[in-house]
């Protein structure tokens, strides 16, 4: 298990959140749902990132600037380098039928590749404002809500569904199609099942979700 | 010797990075499994990072069914971190520990910041372990007491062979905009570059005041780092934090430590061993010496 430096290729705005673009190198791009563990300039921990783009030469990170390290992430510029760690966790399954694509806010990060992995399956996305919206470009065949309408608003239960986005989103998608592949979060000291630190309570039972996860199959 | 301070790797998982070190520390085992404290258990803060894992682990049944034996095929001597609710918990699984030859050492912790404390000194549960282990005994202690020479001091006649300093002192961070505490049972254990100097003086101390081996650790980032924690009197010492951040921290640090050792002009890591605790009247009889000649 090694950490490689690697070289910013750019990174563009897109709506609140930075789409932070690496020169790929050798590094094995990993299934969607896959993460990064991505050197934040400055501050003592990686972050976790899943990928949002593999294309060409590159790979692709959606960033939302909530706190330092993130923040540290979106100020980088084409030319800087950071340490990079991956692919890690367990990600989609792909051999589903009728896959819908849903996705919440800074959660649509993995479904671009996801979207590219499947052939460009319809999605559903949801975001808080207009703003955050700008971020469904991204995802092709989409079909997009904003708060107050909910995405599960728009939820087809009979698909094969393949989830990410915040905490109550996923609990809701998983009541309405128990079957969903959901792609979970949670704060991550090492993304490698050291620190067991990112362990989230699913049905009564904690798991390391950098090991078991980020994508949780239903029970 | 260069190790893990418990908690901080899993060899099951990333075994070689287990293997690029010179013994492996498990998590500690408890005599039940424990699934840990309510997520979030981790947060970044300045120079460091808290924790509050709370001894999750399988217990001592499954550690020594399922954990142990798979461990032991790592060829590396295995240190085995126990911990417990009481002193008989921790003589428990020591004594259960004693027959397996996978087992290289018992380290005892009797400091954890995130579970609620024995009501036993450290003195007596070290003690307990002592009647109940023919393995080496090592105590990891907290700096969050007035005097860490006592406990030191304390372990030491109760049996303890060596001591392992420090473990995570208690701190708390509140999230950036709601002020409510980031961590799920609010308080947690820093670790981390913050803690450095809080461990290098216990273990400064604590050779001073037992003569002890002394496992050094606490925000080890570097080789200097390892270099200062011996020169204060650490015949060993432990990677955490800097594990998660850098898998690859032992090779770094080692070439580090070869590269400060050689432009300090020692010859091996032993020459640098306590340099800290060297008569300081030396500079100045030199200099006392070189008036006298004149």
């Amino acid at each position: 298990m090694r950490q490689e430096r690697r070289r910013v290729a750019g990174a563009e705005r897109v709506g609140p959140y930075t789409l932070l673009r690496i020169e790929r190198g050798g590094l094995d791009a990993g299934v969607p749902g896959q993460f990064f563990m991505l050197e934040a300039p400055g501050r003592l921990l990686p972050r976790p990132m899943s990928v949002c783009l593999a294309i060409t030469g590159e790979l692709a990170f959606l960033i939302d600037p909530i706190g330092p390290g993130t923040r540290a992430l979106c100020s980088l510029d084409a030319g800087d380098t950071l340490a990079v760690l991956g692919p890690l966790g367990n990600g989609f399954r792909l051999d589903v039928e009728r896959p819908l694509l849903v996705g919440g806010g800074i959660g649509i990060a993995p479904l671009p590749y996801l979207s590219s992995a499947l052939g460009g399956p319809p999605a559903v996305l949801g975001f808080r404002s207009d703003w955050h919206a700008q971020a469904a470009a991204l995802v092709p065949n989409a079909e997009v809500c904003v708060e107050p309408r909910l995405v599960t608003e728009l939820v087809d239960r009979e698909a094969s569904i393949l989830a990410c986005g915040p905490e109550p989103m996923l609990h809701a998608v998983r009541e309405l199609a128990p079957a969903a592949q959901l792609a979970w979060e949670a704060p991550m000291a090492c993304g490698y099942g050291a620190c067991y630190g990112c362990a989230v309570e699913i049905d009564g039972a904690l798991k390391r979700l950098c090991v078991e996860g980020p994508v949780l199959h239903a029970a | 010797m260069l190790l893990n301070a418990s908690g901080c790797l899993d060899a099951l998982t990333a075994p070689d990075v287990a293997r690029s070190l010179d013994a492996f520390v498990t998590k500690t085992v408890t005599p039940l499994p424990r699934d840990g404290n309510v997520p979030v258990r981790i947060a970044e803060t300045d120079a460091g990072m808290l924790n509050s894992i709370g001894l999750a682990n399988p217990g001592i049944d499954r550690f020594l069914t399922r954990s142990l034996p798979q461990l032991g095929k790592l060829g590396m001597p295995i240190w085995v971190s126990v911990g417990g609710f009481a002193a008989e918990e921790y003589a428990e699984i020591c004594s259960r520990l004693d027959d397996h030859a996978e087992v290289a050492a018992v380290e005892v912790n009797v400091s954890c910041p995130n579970v609620e404390s024995p009501a036993e000194s450290a003195a007596q549960i070290v003690a307990s372990a002592r009647l109940a282990t023919r393995k080496p005994l090592w105590a990891k202690l907290s700096a969050a007491v007035p005097d860490i020479t006592a406990v030191a001091h304390a372990a030491r006649e109760a049996g303890a062979d060596g001591l392992s300093l420090i473990n995570t002192l208690r701190g708390l961070k509140l999230d950036e905009r709601t002020l409510r505490p980031s961590l799920g049972p609010a308080i947690g254990g820093l670790s981390g570059p913050a803690l450095k100097p809080v461990a290098l003086a216990a273990v400064y101390a604590c050779h001073r005041a037992t003569g002890l081996p002394i496992v050094g650790m606490g925000g080890v980032q570097t080789g200097r780092d390892v270099l200062d924690f011996v020169a204060a009197g650490a015949r060993h010492v432990a990677l955490g934090t800097v594990l998660f951040s850098d898998p690859g921290a032992p090779a770094r640090v080692r070439a580090e430590l070869d590269a400060e050792l050689t432009a300090r002009g020692y010859a091996n890591l032993d020459d640098a061993y306590a340099a800290a605790h060297a008569e300081s009247l030396s500079i100045g009889t030199t200099s006392r010496e070189k008036y006298l000649l004149k």
